[in-house]
This record gives C-alpha cells, structure tokens and sequence, in this order.
C-alpha cells in the first residue's frame, strides 16, 4: 500500500445533492478520498449508492456541491469547471469505471485482447506489438488464459467478463477506480476469486478506489473507511471495521445484523 | 520504561437499537498505563469487558468517554478521538493485535495473512514470507498447511497464523486477546517465550490470558477488570 500519511486528499466531494425532479437521488454528501484508499459506500437498493458514484465519477451532472479532484500536477481542479472534452480525457487517462454488469463495460463485439488494447490506443499508444503485448500481460494478472485472447467476451462466464472490465479499466494505469456492486451478479465462489483478485491488484498498485456494494463482506475486505447510506444520505461514516462491528446508526445496526458473519 | 499507552476514565456502552433502544453497560472509568518492556494482564469473569477495551486500544470500537493515550511517532494520540486515517496510521507503525479469532480472508494461503502487515510495512514478500516461515515453524504449524488459506484450519492452528501475523511486525504496542486458549502446552510455552522475548525488547504488552500458567509466566501486572463494571441501566 502506498498511502502516504500526510498527502492531500485525492478528491473532496463537498455537500453533494442530485435530485430527480422532487425525488431526491442523493443528498448533501461530502466527503475525502486519500491517495491509495478504499472507500466502500454501502446501503441497501435505492439508497442513492449509485447516483453518488455517477455523479461523483462525472459520468452525471449532480443537482448542487461541489467534486474537485487532485489532478497529476498536484492542482486540485474543481470537476464542474472542466470542459466536457477535459472531463473526458480525465475519465479516460486517470480514471476507471468498473460496472455491475460488465457488458456495460465492455465492447462485447470485439476479442477480449482488443478490448484491453483499445484503451491503450485511446490513451495514445500505437506500437500494435507492444499493445498486444500489455494486453496479453493484463489477461494473465485477471487470470484469463492467453488462449482466450481472440475470443470475443460473449463466450466467457460472468466472472471472466467481469475480469476482463478490470483489465480494460486498469490497463491504462488509473489513479482512481469507480466500482459499482462489481461482484453484483456473480456465483458466491466466484465472487471471492474476483474479490481476492480486486484485494491484490489495489493494493500492488496502490490504487484509490471507491467501491459501491450492497454487501457487507465486499466492504469488510476491500476497504479501510466505509460509509453508510440510506434515503440518499450519509447516515454513518468511519473505519470500516469500527462501523462493521461497533454500529452506531439504528440503520447500520440493523444492516450488520441482518446478515449471517462478516 | 517509558509509558507508552494510558487509559484515563475510559467508559464503555452499547446502545442496542434493535432492541428498544436498550443501554448495555460494559465498563466505566477505566483507568491504567502500560509501559514499554512490560506485560500488563486484563483480569475478570467472561463478559467483563476485558475484550472490549483492547478492541478501545486498537481503535475497533468507539470510545464513550475518556481517553486513551498512545505514543506515536514521538507524539500522544488519542484513540478515543482520532479519525479513522489516524488510526490506520497509528496501526501500521506503533500497534499489533492479536485478535482472538483469525479472520481468514478467501484464497489467501496462511503463509501471506501471516507476512502481510510486513509487506505493508514495506518489507518485500519474499523476506516477509520467510520471516512469516520461520515463525510458523517456530508454533510448530506444520509445513503442509503453510500454501493453504486458514479457513478450513483447526481453531489452534488459526490462532497460530493470527499469533505469527501479530507478531511478526515489530511494533511499540501490542496487544493480545486469549493468544494462546486453543494451543497445547509445547506452543503455550513457544508463546510464552515470545512475549518474554517482546518484553525484552522494550514492547508494551496488554493481554488476556485464560490460562493461569500463561498469566503466571508473563503478567508484570494485573488490572482487575471487574473494578470498572458499571451498574445495568434499567431500559
Ligand atoms: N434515472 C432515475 N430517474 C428517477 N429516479 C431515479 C433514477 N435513478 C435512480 N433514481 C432514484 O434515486 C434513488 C437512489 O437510487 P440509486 O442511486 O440507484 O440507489 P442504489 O444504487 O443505492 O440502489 C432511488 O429512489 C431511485 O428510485
Ligand atoms: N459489539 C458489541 N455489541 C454489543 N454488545 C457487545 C459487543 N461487544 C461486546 N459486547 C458485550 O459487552 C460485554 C463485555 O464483553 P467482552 O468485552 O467481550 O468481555 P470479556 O472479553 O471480558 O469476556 C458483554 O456483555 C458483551 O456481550
Ligand atoms: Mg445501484
Ligand atoms: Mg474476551
């Protein structure tokens, strides 16, 4: 892990609301990331889990607050002032975006080596070896066989597909990761291959990630703080393992509760 | 020796929400101070709070009322009051634990839950691996079940990976919470030998110890836990 223990936050989110018409999707939510920290926003369906990290991502304009992120120079930009054009080169150099659903993610119409390879020429890279090459290398740290590199993602398991949207998304080198429920719909086996996976590639790359999950146990072992959700607000926020096991909210004791051991 | 950790009027409740909102009382006015280079016992029945105020110390549970003082990197930190980042920072380079059950992560063999704090602590895997061996070779932990992930391991041989990873870091505070209640009487004493070996190099240990052999062997002190009960709040 590379955090350092007196660098600035990475992205501050300052009273953050997005409303749907009157319905409200999240509300006043703040908070700071550190470089090489997992913060894992949890909640049950409907919580405003997702329209946090969309907006917090760039991916949707949020109604009121304000997101500025650190940028490689060191500046903290304010993300609303960016261009569109700035807000796309960001997303696609310095951020990843891993969804639930990896045919979300993925271009299910092209091989799982182009789908890797396609981020790279995105980011600028044109040596077709070399970009084979990195791509190949992906494959093998998602533990997808380098025979399966032509095939398209349409012949792979959820759990492979769901590999591969994390080498697409790290392939490019990001600073920050945006995952939403990434073992959503995945086999409980399954879900802990991806899981032990997503622990060791964060931390050898000492990544900063946020990381929304409807599950307590992903939170326990992905993440250090954690904050709690419910009817779009921040209802509970620390240390992962002080919340998970000293709940303070009526809520969030009723979310530790209800589940068997995490 | 020098303090290294104190606990001033330290108070401990859970309110239970899920049951009507019920207080439950735990401890109050816990007050103590460990010094570096020895070993200070928590003492009381089961359900006196002992587990309960290590889990204060490590920042696991929140604090009441009171504090508690750790030396750290040259400085006092309040673990009742410090953010979560703090705290993070302060168990990376001033506080082991050695929690009472392991915690088994899937996949992961015992060999890397053990050297893991080391690699965070910027040791390479290699080195942290072998330290990690020689430690489990140490609790007698047979070498077969090094390369497998703990959780289908016998309650011994867990608490054994958990005793190596806590530790295996060579931090100024550790704390210990029954290290040695599933080991046979060969590992208690290889445990025993360790803390003294803990103790002579200047660590501040508190622990708890079901066994008296093992308290007898270790205890530079006892803090009667049971002084701290509180009375039931009635709901
Ligand atoms: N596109 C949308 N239009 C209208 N309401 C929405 C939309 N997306 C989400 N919502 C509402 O916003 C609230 C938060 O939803 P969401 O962020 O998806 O929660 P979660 O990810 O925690 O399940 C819910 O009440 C949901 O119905
Ligand atoms: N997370 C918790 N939530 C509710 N009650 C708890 C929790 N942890 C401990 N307790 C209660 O606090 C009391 C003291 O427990 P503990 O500190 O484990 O005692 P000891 O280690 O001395 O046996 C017990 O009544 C226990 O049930
Ligand atoms: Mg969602
Ligand atoms: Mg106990």
């Amino acid at each position: 892990m590379s955090m350092q223990d007196n660098d600035p936050p990475l992205m501050r989110v300052s009273n953050l609301t997005h409303m749907y018409g009157d319905r409200i999707g999240c509300r006043d939510v703040s908070f700071d990331l550190y470089p090489g920290e997992v913060l894992a926003v949890v909640g049950e369906s409907g919580s405003g889990k997702t329209t946090l990290l969309n907006c917090v991502s760039g991916r949707q304009h949020c109604t009121a607050g304000t997101i500025s992120y650190r940028m490689r120079d060191g500046r903290l930009q304010d993300l609303n002032a960016l261009s569109e054009a700035e807000r796309r080169f960001l997303m696609r150099t310095d951020w990843g975006f891993v969804h639930q659903n990896p045919a979300d993610g993925l271009r299910m119409n092209v091989s799982a080596g182009a789908n890797v390879g396609e981020r790279l020429m995105a980011v600028g890279q044109r040596h077709y070896g070399r970009i084979r090459e990195t791509a190949d290398d992906w494959l093998g740290r998602v533990e997808i066989s380098h025979d399966r590199i032509d095939d398209r993602p349409g012949t792979f398991s959820g759990g492979m597909r769901q590999r591969l949207q994390i080498a697409r998304n790290l392939v490019t080198g990001p600073r920050l990761v945006f995952m939403d429920e990434p073992t959503g719909g995945l086999d409980v086996s399954v879900q802990a291959r991806l899981l032990d996976l997503l622990r060791g590639l964060v931390d050898d790359l000492g990544l900063s990630a946020i990381v929304v999950t409807h599950d307590l146990a992903v939170a326990r072992l992905l993440s250090q703080r954690m904050m709690v959700m419910k009817d779009g607000q921040v209802i509970e926020t620390g240390l992962t393992d002080r919340v998970l096991d000293d709940p303070q909210a009526p809520y969030t004791q009723l979310l530790v509760s209800s589940i068997l051991q995490v | 020796m020098t303090q290294r950790l104190l606990l001033t009027g330290v108070d401990k409740s859970f309110t239970l929400h899920l049951r009507d909102g019920v207080t439950l009382p735990v401890v109050a006015g816990v007050s103590f101070h460990v010094d570096g280079g020895e070993c200070v016992v928590l003492g009381g029945q089961s359900g006196a709070g002992k587990s309960s105020i290590l889990k204060m110390v490590y920042g696991n549970y929140g604090v009441g009322a009171g504090q508690i003082l750790i030396t750290h990197a040259g400085d006092q930190v309040d673990m009742a009051s410090a953010d979560a980042r703090l705290v993070m920072q302060v168990r990376r380079q001033t506080l082991g634990y050695v929690s009472q059950f392991l915690r088994a992560i899937p996949r992961v063999a015992a060999i890397d839950v053990a050297a893991e704090p080391l690699v965070r602590a910027g040791v390479t895997a290699e080195a942290a691996r072998e330290r990690a061996a020689a430690l489990f070779a140490r609790l007698n932990l047979p070498e077969r079940l090094w390369s497998l992930p703990p959780a289908t391991f016998s309650g011994g041989e867990q608490q054994r990976v958990n005793i190596a990873r806590g530790f295996l870091p060579d931090l100024p505070v550790l704390l210990l919470d029954e290290p040695t209640a599933s080991l046979d009487a060969r590992n208690r004493q290889v445990v025993i030998d360790m803390i003294a070996e803990k103790k002579a190099n200047g660590t501040a240990l508190l622990g708890i110890f079901h066994d008296a052999d093992v308290r007898e062997a270790v205890a530079d002190r006892i803090v009667d836990v049971s002084r701290f009960a509180t009375a039931a709040v009635a709901a």
